[in-house]
Order: structure tokens, then sequence, then C-alpha cells
């Protein structure tokens, strides 16, 4: 990647110059996860990476984003730093201990908007593993925080960060990106809530178990389950997860008595036959005066009968069911990704447009300034020769100069600080600061900035 | 004329209804309560519209197609916003105010919304009657759109195939709980609003006309919601055979409103 153009912002945060943001990250799309566990920071690195950054000079303003899935560093450049990534890189490395060969081959950097579109991807949840998953906008919001609480965050990154937290909120409301049950655990809990509504105080009851059946519990407490009843074969392992999950242990034996009482019933047992039969979850439903029940059956086998389903009141999901609702989810999640890749250009462009006000801003005043270096090593130069002239007549030839300068500039001040048109053509304003060599040292070795 | 008001209220009726598709698409509070300000202030605007007509005529609107089944739109947005309160859910609201919108336009297109002449003085316990029928009979609309709902609903969950609306439906169980309040609602307008109607007959000409048709085809309507609202809660009838139950019974209502008014009962036909 080139090195990025000098950035300068003030430490009291106004803004002059390039506005120029870098990334320097890891993810699930280009590092396995044993790499990832050796990039990742704690909430603690991430903070000490930041401040280390700044204090370095690499870096005027950082951020740490770091998941399970991913580990990024967003940052401003500092004005002195010719190669930031570069820079940022052999941070990581040094950072993590890691060969700078064998870290490189692992890393993605972007710069200017492409790193901003980047970082509104991943607010949106479309560079998740689980594409549209909300748990990363909470994530980028902690990271956003703590940085910001630090003072590590500048005018730049705190306008792209808080713009990332409305994309992802945007994308989520907008579209359906987030809005499906994407687990074949959550498209459980999902069903039931259209059929009891809000799930606060109803009763489950988990025959067996497995991870997807503790990963159903974990949403039902979520929901504020009122009680929770666990069943297995051997009792001690019935004692120890109901300990683990929060319930009530109950012997294999009572199962027939206590499978009335339960609104929702997950069972996960390894089992050749049926462990709930269409008699006993019919004798169920007279217990309980037909009020319904919804079944999560994730055995394999089955371990409701499949006839069991033609009971009245009585809702049946087997987890080839609930495995084509997700597959249904994920075809229809994908589906909206145009319509959330339009929310993130619209944004994207209000902060290009954000971008191109200030620069244009900016640059007027650097013309003005090279304007009058050139202006005063003119007048040194041909005042010298004119000795005949008065100190009036010489204030009065700086006056029109200096009129002169003002005049000229007035128009294109206007111009550019008014018009809406000329602040998108970012190139027409890179094209003026080539023009008048802005980014070049002065006349006589002078700085400029 | 109110029909500037008319036009408002279905104005704002709208604007309610894209908002509450928006609070199935995201269940934002703050859109929610915009959604339920906008039903308001349509109902209010509907409310000054009606009172005009009334003003007009001098008692409710009955006696004319426009006025009595504007009323009864009014009414059955009443009772949804009740119900909204009661239950504190507003996931039924897109669905009551595209029915409000399509009512009061179709009412628009097919019907003369000029002021009719006044009909003969009847006193102000004839309108009460005429009102608390009409509110029921609006109740009654309400338990039949969310006993609708209910079934959809239910036979998309035992189908095993949802597709992209579904997730966005109501849960059965909330359905369940304000169809039962609506036909609640309903029963006890009906019942005072018959009591009401047989005191005015009463007053009107000394006795009791039991053997009205339209009032036989009420009672019958009352007997079947009573035991619905009996049966929704027993182990053989609870949920979807209820629902069923109440959608049926709704279809005996519109026959009474149209049928036995136009052609079966001299004493109740208006227009």
């Amino acid at each position: 990647m080139a090195a990025l153009p000098n950035t300068k912002v003030s430490s009291a945060g106004s803004l002059h110059g390039r506005i120029e943001i870098a990334l320097v990250g890891t993810s699930h799309h280009t590092a396995p996860l044993e790499v990832r566990e050796r990039i990742a920071f704690t909430a603690e690195q991430s903070l000490e990476a930041s401040r280390e950054l700044r204090q370095r000079g690499v870096l005027e303003e950082a951020v740490v984003v770091s998941t399970c899935n991913r580990s990024e560093l967003y940052g401003v450049p500092s004005a002195e730093m010719p190669d930031v990534t570069g820079a940022m890189r052999d941070f990581l490395a040094s950072f993590h201990g890691m060969p700078r060969a064998e870290l490189d081959r692992h890393i993605y950097c972007w710069s200017g908007a492409d790193a901003v579109r980047h970082l509104f991807r991943v607010a949106a949840g479309l560079d998740s593993m689980l594409l549209g998953e909300a748990e990363i906008l909470g994530q980028l919001r902690s990271a956003y925080g703590q940085a910001l609480d630090r003072g590590f965050t500048g005018p730049v990154l705190n306008r792209i960060f808080q713009g990332a937290l409305e994309v992802g909120k945007r994308v989520r409301a907008e579209t359906e990106v987030g809005a499906r049950p994407m687990s074949v655990a959550l498209a459980g809990v999902k069903l039931a809530e259209r059929v009891f509504g809000n799930l606060r105080g109803r009763s489950a009851l988990i025959v067996g178990a497995g991870e997807v059946a503790e990963q159903v519990v974990e949403h039902l407490r979520n929901r504020q389950i009122g009680s929770l009843r666990v069943i297995n074969r051997s009792w001690d392992r019935a004692a120890e997860l109901a300990s683990r999950m929060g319930g009530e242990a109950v012997a294999w034996e009572k199962l027939s008595e206590v499978v009335a009482s339960p609104d929702i019933i997950v069972t996960s047992v390894a089992s050749e036959k049926p462990v709930l039969t269409r008699e006993m979850l019919s004798r169920a439903l007279g217990a309980r005066g037909g009020r319904p029940i919804f079944i999560i059956d994730l055995g394999v086998p089955r371990n409701v009968a499949p006839e069991v389903a033609g009971l009245y009141n009585l809702y049946l999901y087997n987890i080839g069911d609930l495995g084509e609702i997700v597959e249904q989810n994920k075809r229809a999640r994908e589906a909206e990704i145009p319509r959330a890749e339009a929310i993130i250009a619209e944004h994207l462009g209000r902060f290009e447009a954000w971008r191109t006000a200030l620069e244009a801003g900016s640059i007027v005043d650097e013309l003005r300034e090279r304007f009058r270096q050139h202006r005063e090593v003119l007048l040194r130069e041909r005042l010298a020769s004119l000795e005949h002239l008065s100190a009036e007549d010489r204030q009065r030839i700086a006056g029109i100069t200096e009129e002169f300068i003002e005049r000229v500039l007035h128009e294109p001040t206007e111009r550019l600080r008014n018009g809406r048109a000329m602040r998108g053509r970012l190139g027409a304003i890179e094209a003026l600061r080539h023009l008048f060599a802005l980014d070049e040292k002065g006349e006589g070795g002078e700085d400029r900035e | 004329m109110p029909s500037h008001l008319n036009f408002l209220a279905v104005a704002l009726y709208a604007g309610s209804f894209v908002c509450y598709v928006g609070v199935l698409y995201a269940p934002r509070v703050w859109l929610g309560r915009v959604a339920t300000l906008l039903l308001v202030a349509g109902m209010a605007s509907h409310y000054f519209a009606l009172l005009a007509r009334s003003h007009g005529t001098h008692t409710v609107p009955y006696n004319d197609l426009y006025g009595s089944m504007s009323l009864f739109a009014w009414l059955l947005g009443l009772t949804y916003l009740g119900l909204e309160i009661l239950h504190r859910q507003r996931s039924v609201g897109a669905f009551v105010t595209l029915l409000l919108l399509v009512w009061l336009s179709v009412l628009a297109v097919v019907t003369p919304a000029e002021m009719p002449a006044p009909p003969p003085a009847r006193g102000p316990l004839f309108a009460f009657h005429v009102t608390l029928n009409t509110w029921a009979y609006a109740a009654f609309a309400l338990s039949f759109v969310l006993s609708l709902i209910y079934l959809v609903q239910d036979r998309v969950l035992r189908s095993h195939h949802p597709g992209a609306v579904f997730w966005r439906f109501p849960a059965l169980d909330v359905l369940d709980r304000m169809s039962r309040s609506s036909v609640a609602v309903g029963l006890a307008a009906l019942c005072v609003g018959v009591v009401s109607g047989l005191i005015w007959r009463h007053r009107l000409t000394g006795a009791y006309s039991y053997g009205d048709p339209k009032v036989i085809v009420t009672l019958l309507i009352l007997a079947v919601y009573v035991a619905y609202l009996q049966l929704s809660r027993s182990a053989g009838w609870r949920g979807a055979r209820a629902a069923w139950l109440c959608a049926l019974n709704f279809l005996v209502v519109l026959f009474s409103y149209t049928i036995v008014n136009l052609y079966w009962t001299s004493f109740h036909r208006f227009f």
C-alpha cells in the first residue's frame, strides 16, 4: 500500500489540509482462528495500543476494535509519518511478538474512503462471519466509547465511528439483514414467541442435553423464562445440567408426569425410539386444559413421535425443520445486502462531503498564506532597488498587493465554501493543491505548515 | 360540509398505517407512539366530521349508509385503541388502520356523502340504542379481523414454512387475548343496546317486540359470542377452533346488518 500523505490534525481538534484515515487489521476472512487469537487485544490492551500509537507519533487519533473474529487498528496518521500503514504493521508485530513477515500474510490495509467503507460494512454486519449479526455493533460502540473517554479519538474518528454506529442501526432497522434468526436455537425460540408472545414467566422443560439445547436455554433465559426443568436418564447428569442452566433437576421416571406443565419442551436425547409419544402428549394437553405446547426436537433420530404433529394446539419443530428455516433466512438476509450497501453508500457520501467541505475551506487559507509568502519575497526584492520611494509609498504598495491577494481569492473562496457541487469534487481540490504546490515546502526552505 | 375533516381523517389514518407498518419492521417505541398519536388525531378529525353530520340530522348517523358506516369505522378504531392500551400491543395496528383506510375509501366512492334529510325525531334513548349496537358490530368486526390473522398465523406455524411476513405477525396468544377482549366489549355494548332498544320500543308501542327477526338474529349472535368466550378457554376449543367460531359468527353479524335489516324487518330498515 502506498504511503499516506500528510494529515494535519491539531490537538484542539481543528482540521487543516488533507483528512486521512488508515486501517490495518485481520479478520476471519484473512486469518485462521489460531492466528486471530495471537493478534487479539483485550480491552486493556486495546487502550494501551491506542496510547502507544499516539505517543510514538504514528497516529493522531486511534481506536482499536478487537472481537473474536477481528482485530483492527483505525487511525488518523500523524503529519510526520510517511508510511503510516507500515508503521502500524510494525507496531502490531512488535506488540504481539509476531514476525512481521508472518503478520503481513494475514493483514489487510485500507486508507481513506476504503477504510471508512470497511468500518461501515463491519458495523452493518456485512463483514461478519454470521451475516447481519447484531453483536458487532455493541462491540464497536464499546471500543469507540472507551477510546473516546480517554481522549484517543478526534474529529475524524469521532465522525466515522458515529457514522458507523448510525449505519449499523439503520441497516438493522430498514433492512432484513439482521431480522430473521440465523441459528437453529434462536429460530426455535423465535418460533415459540410466535405462539406465546412474550416468553417472560413461561415454563420450559429440557429433555436430555446437548450444545444446541444449551443455546436454546440461554436464549430462553435472556427472555426471562419463569421456570426451567431439566430431565435426563442419568440423575447426576440432570443435576449437573440443572445447576449449570439454573433450573430444577427432575428424575427420568417422572417424564410422563412433568410433560404436562411446560409451555416449551426441548428434547435432545440419544435414543433409537421416540421418548415423547402421541399418547403421552395428548394426555399432557388434556391435563393443561388445551393450552398450547411448543416442542423443539433436536434429537437425531427424532425424540418426538412424528404423529404428535397432528395434535391440536401442539406445535412441533424438529432439527430438520429448523435447519431449513435457518437456510431460508440466510438466503433472505443475503438478498438484503444491496439495500444495506445502499445505506452504506449514502453515509459514505455524507462523510466525503464533510471531508471535502473541510478540505475546501482549509485550502483557501493555505492559498492565502502561499500568496503572502510570494508577496513578501517579491516586495523585499523589488523595493530594495527603488530607493526614491518614501516609507509612505512603500506602505501603500504593500497595502495594494495585500488587497490584490484578497480580491484574487474572494471568488474562489466563495465558490469553495458555498458551492455544493464544488465541495463534492475531491479531485478538483486535489488538482488545486497540486497546481499551487501546496504539499511542497515553500521558498527558502520554509515549512508552510 | 365536514368533507375536509373526512379527508383529514383518512390522511391521518394513512400516516398511522405507515407508522404501524414501520413498527412491524422495527419495533421502535417512538414510532409506535407516533402511530398511535396519528390514529388518535385521525379519530378526532373523524369524530368532528360525524358530529357535524349529527348536527345536520339532529341524531346520531344511522339513517343513511354513509353516516352509519362511517360511525361503524370510528367505533372500530375506538375499540382498537382501547385494546392497544389494555394489551400494550401495537403489532395489530397496521391491520386495523388498513381496514379503516379501505373502509372509508370504499365508502367515499360507493355512497353519496351529502347530508340526508333529518329522520323523524326518535329521542336520545333510540340514539343510545343505535350507537351501542353499531359499537357492538364494530367490536365484532375487530374480533373477526383478529381471528382471521390468528388462523393464518396458525396455518403458517403448522406448515413449517414461514415466509417473510410471518416473523412480523402478532403472536397467537396476543391475537387470542385481543379477540376475546374485543368480543367482550361487543357483547357488553350489544346487551345494553338491545335492552335500550326494547325499552324504547315498549315506550313507543307499549309492547316488547321479541318476535322481530332482527331481535331473534341478534340474540342468536349474542348466544354464539357468549359460547365463544366460554369455549375459547376450554380444552377442546381453545385456539384455532374458537377463532373459526368467532370468524363465522361475524358472518351472521354481517347477515343481520344487511339481509335482515333490508329484507326481513321493517322496523330496522333505515336506508
